[in-house]
């Protein structure tokens, strides 16, 4: 595998459609595609050992169940988790969220408390805050962002007090890309005794990502973005706030014992797995782990920033384009945001399909940053390492045709 | 399944989705503008582009004196807010919902006769949207924000 083409290793990137076109994908921090080595290990799973993991008692019932284990093991040290029993699998980033809301944010929540995130989140990293806040009759208080969509820390100071009880950022801006100084967040918010939650749904698959080090309190990610199956997630917990947890959702594989009347629940991470699990997707999350520390995290990201400073220096270059998340490829993933002046978005991007390049138009669920950056939309390229510098040729090609197609001269 | 030809993703091709009719009235915004004393005003929403209008119609004895619009949406959907205010200025409430009907009759690829095809004169210029289902929302918008502004109107 350790070549440098990684386009080799992904069948969709390689496909050719019927006039000879190859996508220039893209859109990676919608979803990245996946990698042979995580669609065989799929493959494999359907075919040799697919089974309820932590039901049967059979040979393949335990293979599964090995398997299934030995991910979590894989996605703690991974991430520099102390053990896998800071790893609850989810089926996603937002259902992490959701149920660290409705579990321990129930919990700690109450009125007058104030939770704060910024003005960049994701709508998963928002909308159980709103909903948490008017439960409780809490206040639900914004950080402004910078060009990036990075907090910034005097802002963070003097809008911690002894209200704030939950601090939920995104590590990685979705729309601007900018990286968020988490170690310092975490501090500051630690001095005033709130609990931090750091979205790193767009930054575990590009950086290397240490929760030890960040020292954050909770942490959710999710598989699709990072070349595995969707409908999986990771919320990592730090020991003594899981066990303080309820479950969220109950029912099957949960619990030690059920009475008619009452219940006493397996030990974190078990008690949060409630019903059967995607052990398809884990199993493919499992994959393409070992495929990303094959290539090396910092190798990962360094691929990305030799992209986008090449990304950043010919889009700069394009005619009428008007870049969002300016600068210089410091400090920031591989996401830049754009539009062409005078033109939608959306016809923007229709008209890149054309060109078979995938790219994203919309408020990218972010629609506080739409209002924040004044615009109703914008589209959005996102890297990852499969990239080259010919998919950004082509992007820029193919933005220079716009204005034409839509008659608004070149 | 899906639209395996990238290149050709979009079953239009590009010079008929953005043809000179739809370049021209999304370049014009001779429609674009707010009313003075308008007798309805309704928004239109389409969130899977973002378009954000607003209809605004001046009624006088059962016949569309005025109408107008303003807000943000892609070419398709304010090309498609202009063609259709063209259309409608002068005309009848009832022959404005006679125009809607047809309209959603075009796009559902019901087969119209030359008269009907005569009737919506430049809105013709949608009728291959079918093909590319994620824009059909972006025309549709306008005719669905008339029907609801004549609704409104009607007492
Ligand atoms: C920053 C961020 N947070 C959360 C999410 C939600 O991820 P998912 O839809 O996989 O739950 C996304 C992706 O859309 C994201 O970019
Ligand atoms: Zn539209």
């Amino acid at each position: 595998m350790m070549h440098t083409d990684y386009k080799e290793d992904f069948p969709l990137l390689l496909h050719t459609d019927a006039t000879g076109v190859k996508v220039a994908y893209l859109d990676n921090a919608a979803t990245t595609q996946k990698p042979r080595q995580v669609i065989d290990a799929v493959r494999t799973y359907y075919e040799r050992y697919n089974a309820n993991p932590h039901r049967g008692a059979y040979a393949i019932a335990m293979q599964v169940t090995e398997a299934f284990e030995s991910v979590r093991s894989k996605v703690a040290q991974f991430i520099g988790a102390p053990d896998p029993e800071h790893i609850v699998f989810t089926f996603g980033a937002t259902d992490g969220i959701n149920q660290v809301a409705q579990s321990y944010g129930e919990q700690v929540v109450g009125p007058g408390d104030e939770i704060l995130i910024s003005v960049a989140e994701h709508h998963s990293n928002l909308l159980p805050w709103q909903r948490l806040a008017a439960n409780k009759g809490a206040a639900l208080v914004y950080l402004s962002v910078d060009r990036l969509g990075c907090i910034r820390l005097e802002e963070l100071a003097a809008k911690l007090t002894s209200h704030t009880k939950i601090v939920a950022i995104t590590h990685v801006s979705n729309v601007l890309g900018g990286i968020n100084a988490i170690r310092e967040i975490a501090a500051m918010a630690h001095a005033v005794g709130a609990t931090l939650l750091l979205d790193a749904t767009q930054s575990v698959p590009h950086i290397p990502v240490d929760v030890q080090d960040l020292d954050v309190d909770f942490m959710v990610f999710t598989a699709h973005k990072m070349l595995a199956p969707a409908g999986v997630g990771v919320l990592y917990g730090k020991k003594d706030l899981l066990k303080q947890m309820e479950p969220a959702r109950v029912g099957g594989g949960i619990v030690e014992e059920v009475r008619e009347q009452r219940v006493r629940f397996l030990d974190a991470p078990m008690k949060f797995e409630a019903g059967t699990q995607n052990s398809e997707g884990i199993i493919g999350l499992g994959a393409a782990i070992d495929y990303l520390e094959a290539v090396g995290m910092e190798r990962v990201q360094a691929i990305e920033h030799r992209l986008m400073e090449y990304a950043l220096k010919t889009l700069a270059a394009v005619p009428h384009i008007v870049l969002y998340s300016t600068g210089d490829a410091a400090n920031r993933t591989g996401i830049i945001s754009f539009n062409i002046a005078g033109v939608h978005p959306h016809d923007t991007a229709t008209i890149l399909a054309s060109h078979a390049v995938a790219v994203r138009a919309g408020h990218h669920c972010a629609q506080p940053l739409m209002a924040h950056l004044g615009v109703n939309a914008t589209c959005r390229m996102s890297l990852y390492l499969y990239n080259t510098e010919e998919d950004i040729r082509r992007l820029a090609d193919g933005l220079s045709t716009v204005r034409e197609v839509l008659g608004l001269g070149t | 399944m899906g639209c395996p030809p990238y290149g050709r993703c979009l079953a239009l091709e590009l010079s008929d989705l953005y043809s000179q009719v739809i370049r021209d009235h999304n370049r014009s915004r001779h429609n674009k503008r707010t009313l003075c004393d308008p007798t309805v005003t309704v928004p239109g929403k389409n969130p899977s582009c973002g378009d954000e209008i607003v209809l605004s119609l001046t009624l006088k004895d059962g016949i569309i004196e005025d109408a107008a619009y303003t807000g943000v949406g892609c070419a398709i959907s304010e090309a498609s807010v202009s063609i259709m205010i063209d259309l409608i200025r002068g005309a009848t409430v009832a022959k404005a919902s006679e125009l809607c009907h047809l309209f959603f009759r075009m796009i559902g690829s019901e087969s119209l006769t030359r008269e009907e095809l005569e009737e919506l004169d430049e809105a013709v210029a949608f009728s291959g949207i079918s093909r590319m289902p994620a824009r059909v929302k972006c025309a549709t918008m306008a005719w669905h924000t008339l029907q609801v502004a004549l609704q409104n109107a009607s007492p």
